[in-house]
C-alpha cells in the first residue's frame, strides 16, 4: 500500500517536468503567433523593427545571436580543448584538482557579474588595446570585418564575454571524455613509438572527438541562450554589420531590453515570436550535444 | 640494423638459467635480460629475471595468472614504465645496447620492438589503411614513406597477415567493422608496417574464438622467418604448437628456460613439471 503510494506521488513529480516543458513550449507558441502569422516568414528575413510603425523583423537579432555565439566558440573551444588536454594529461596529479576546480568557478559566476566586468574592464580594454591593434597595427581598418569606429560595446564584446563563459562547460566535458579513453588505445599508440603528443594527436583526441564535439555544441547552447551578459556589452542596435567592431543584437538580450516597454499586442507577439525561435534552436543545439556526448559513452571499442 | 643484431650480445650470449641450450647456441642472441627487476610502486612483480632471446625464434613465456609474464613482455619494449609507479630495475640488451641507458629513448626502442595486446586495439577513427600506416605516420621526417610507398608498405602488412583478401577492396573503411580476429590481425599488421625488429605478443588469441585464434598461430608461424616473436600466453598447448623455446614463469621468477620440446617432454624443474601436466595453474 504504502509502496504503491509512493510509487504513484514520485511518478507525478516526475510527470511535472515534461509537462510544464510541454506548457511552456504551448503558451510561447500561442504567444508569438499573431506576430509570426501576420508577417509570415518575413519576420526571420527582415531587419525592420519599428514598434511605432509596427513592424517587426527578427533578422538581425537572429544574426547576432549566431555571429556572437560563432565568435565565442572560435575563442573558446581551442583554448577549452587545450585546457583539458592539460588537466587530463600533463599535469601532476596536484595541480589537476585545483585547477579544474577553478575552471568550474568559472561557471559559477552569475553573469550580471561577468556583464558589469565587461562594461567595466572587458570593453576599455577592448577600445584602448585590441581595437586599435587591429585597425592600424594590422592595417585592417578598411576590411568590412573590422570597419567602423572602435566604441567598445561591440560583438566582439559579447563574444568574448560569452568565450570566458563558455569556456569551463567545453573545458569540462571534455576533460571528462579525455579521461574516458581507453588506456588500451593510449598504449596502442605509444607501442607504435608515439611521443606523447603524437598519442594524443593521433589516438586520444580522434577516439574523443564526438565527445569533443558534444561538449562544443553544449557551450554554443548556453551561448545562444545567454542574455544579461551579452545585453550589458553588445551594444543593443537593431542592425546587421559585417564589422565585428559595430554593436549588434542578441535574441535574448532584445527581449531582456524591450518586454518592459512593450505596450501594443503585436510587440508583445514578436518579442514571444523571438522567443519561441529562441527556444527551438536551444532545443535542436542541446538534443545534438546530448545525442554526441551519449553516442561517445556507448561507442567503447575493445 | 640487421647486421648490428648478429653481434648484440657476445657477451651476454651464454643462456641464463641452469638449463644449457646447446642446440641453438650457433643462434645470435637478439634481446638479453640481465637480472630485471620490474615494480608496481613497492611491489616487486618481477623478480631477477635473466635470459636471452634467440634471433628468428618464438619464444613463449608461460605460467599462471599474475605470475609476471605480461609484465616481462612490457618491460622489453619499455612499455612497463608508461604505467604511473612503475618502475624497473636491471638490463635489457638489444642491438648492442641496453634499452634502459639513459641515453636510449624508449621511443626508439618500441620502434624497433613492436606490441600487440590481449584485446585488439585498432584506432576507431581511421581507416583500415590509415591504421596499418600509423606507425609510419609517426616516424621522423626523414625516414617516412611516400604516400606511394606507404601504400606498398599497407599491402605488404596486410598480406603478411593474411587479411589483404580479406580486405583490399574497403581499406578506407573503418576498422571497426572487422570482426575481432581481423581486428587483432590488423594490429599485427600494424606493428609489421615499421619493420620491427623483434614482436611482442601479449596473449594475442585471449579474446578470440577458436577459429580466429588458429590463423593467429598459423601467422605467428609464418613470421618468425622475418620477425623475432615473444609471446605470453596462458595457454600451453599454444606455446607447445607454436614456439622454439618457452621460459616458465611462477611468482614473478623465472623457473626454466629450455627448447620448448624439451620444456613439455623432460621438464628439469618439479614446479615446471607441476605446471606443464597441469597439477596447477
Amino acid at each position: 500500500m504504502g509502496d504503491r503510494a509512493y510509487r504513484w506521488i514520485t511518478t507525478g513529480f516526475a510527470l511535472v517536468i515534461p509537462v510544464l516543458l510541454g506548457l511552456i513550449a504551448i503558451s510561447v507558441f500561442s504567444a508569438g503567433w499573431p506576430a509570426l502569422h501576420k508577417f509570415g516568414l518575413g519576420f526571420f528575413t527582415s531587419s525592420d523593427w519599428d514598434p511605432v510603425n509596427e513592424k517587426f523583423g527578427a533578422a538581425p537579432a537572429i544574426f547576432g545571436t549566431i555571429v556572437s555565439s560563432a565568435i565565442a566558440l572560435i575563442i573558446a573551444t581551442p583554448l577549452a580543448i587545450g585546457v583539458a588536454v592539460f588537466l587530463s594529461e600533463f599535469a601532476p596529479r596536484w595541480v589537476r584538482q585545483p585547477i579544474a576546480f577553478l575552471v568550474d568557478l568559472l561557471a559559477a559566476i552569475p553573469s550580471v557579474v561577468y556583464g558589469l566586468w565587461g562594461i567595466l574592464v572587458l570593453v576599455p580594454f577592448l577600445r584602448t588595446y585590441v581595437m586599435p591593434f587591429f585597425k592600424e597595427t594590422l592595417h585592417l581598418g578598411d576590411t568590412p570585418l573590422f570597419a567602423g569606429a572602435a566604441y567598445g560595446p561591440s560583438m566582439l564584446a559579447a563574444g568574448s564575454i560569452l568565450a570566458i563563459m563558455v569556456l569551463p562547460f567545453i573545458s569540462a566535458v571534455t576533460r571528462e571524455v579525455l579521461l574516458a579513453v581507453p588506456r588500451s588505445q593510449r598504449e596502442a599508440a605509444l607501442a607504435l613509438g608515439a611521443t606523447r603528443w603524437e598519442m594524443i594527436w593521433d589516438a586520444v583526441l580522434p577516439y574523443a572527438r564526438s565527445g569533443i564535439i558534444g561538449g562544443v555544441i553544449l557551450g554554443l547552447g548556453r551561448a545562444l541562450g545567454e542574455t544579461m551578459a551579452v545585453t550589458m556589452v553588445i551594444g543593443n542596435r537593431h542592425e546587421i554589420s559585417a564589422s565585428l567592431f559595430a554593436p549588434g543584437y542578441t535574441m535574448a538580450s532584445q527581449i531582456a531590453n524591450e518586454f518592459s516597454e512593450a505596450t501594443t499586442d503585436l510587440h508583445v507577439s514578436s518579442l514571444m515570436a523571438v522567443g519561441a525561435g529562441l527556444f527551438v534552436i536551444t532545443v535542436i543545439v542541446n538534443v545534438i550535444a546530448r545525442w554526441l556526448v551519449w553516442r561517445m559513452g556507448r561507442n567503447q571499442v575493445a | 640494423m640487421a647486421t648490428a643484431r648478429a653481434e648484440v650480445l657476445d657477451s651476454a650470449a651464454q643462456p641464463m638459467t641452469e638449463t644449457p641450450v646447446r642446440a641453438t647456441a650457433t643462434t645470435p642472441v637478439c634481446l638479453a635480460v640481465e637480472s630485471l627487476d620490474a615494480y608496481f610502486g613497492a611491489t616487486r612483480v618481477v623478480r631477477g629475471v635473466s635470459f636471452g632471446v634467440q634471433t628468428g625464434q618464438v619464444t613463449a613465456i608461460i605460467g599462471p595468472s599474475g605470475c609476471g609474464k605480461s609484465t616481462l613482455l612490457r618491460c622489453l619494449n619499455r612499455m612497463h614504465e608508461t604505467i604511473p609507479g612503475a618502475r624497473v630495475e636491471g638490463e635489457v640488451r638489444f642491438d648492442g645496447r641496453d634499452i634502459y641507458d639513459p641515453a636510449v629513448s624508449a621511443i626508439g626502442v618500441r620502434r624497433h620492438i613492436g606490441m600487440v595486446f590481449q584485446r585488439p586495439t585498432p584506432f576507431p577513427t581511421m581507416s583500415i589503411r590509415d591504421n596499418v600506416a600509423a606507425g609510419l605516420k609517426i616516424l621522423p621526417r626523414d625516414q617516412r614513406p611516400s604516400k606511394r610507398e606507404t601504400d606498398d608498405i599497407v599491402e605488404h602488412a596486410l598480406r603478411r597477415t593474411a587479411l589483404w583478401d580479406e580486405v583490399h577492396d574497403r581499406l578506407n573503411a573503418s576498422a571497426v567493422a572487422l570482426s575481432g580476429g581481423q581486428q587483432q590481425r590488423l594490429c599485427i599488421a600494424r606493428a609489421l608496417a615499421t619493420s620491427p625488429t623483434v614482436l611482442l605478443l601479449d596473449e594475442p588469441t585471449a579474446s578470440l574464438d577458436p577459429l580466429s585464434t588458429q590463423r593467429i598461430e598459423e601467422l605467428v608461424y609464418e613470421l618468425r622467418s622475418e620477425v623475432t616473436i615473444i609471446i605470453v600466453t596462458h595457454n600451453m598447448q599454444q606455446a607447445a604448437r607454436i614456439s622454439d623455446r618457452t621460459a616458465f614463469m611462477l611468482a614473478g621468477e623465472l623457473v626454466e628456460y629450455a627448447p620448448t620440446n624439451a620444456m613439455f617432454t623432460a621438464p628439469r624443474d618439479p614446479r615446471t613439471e607441476a605446471y606443464v601436466t597441469g597439477r596447477f595453474g
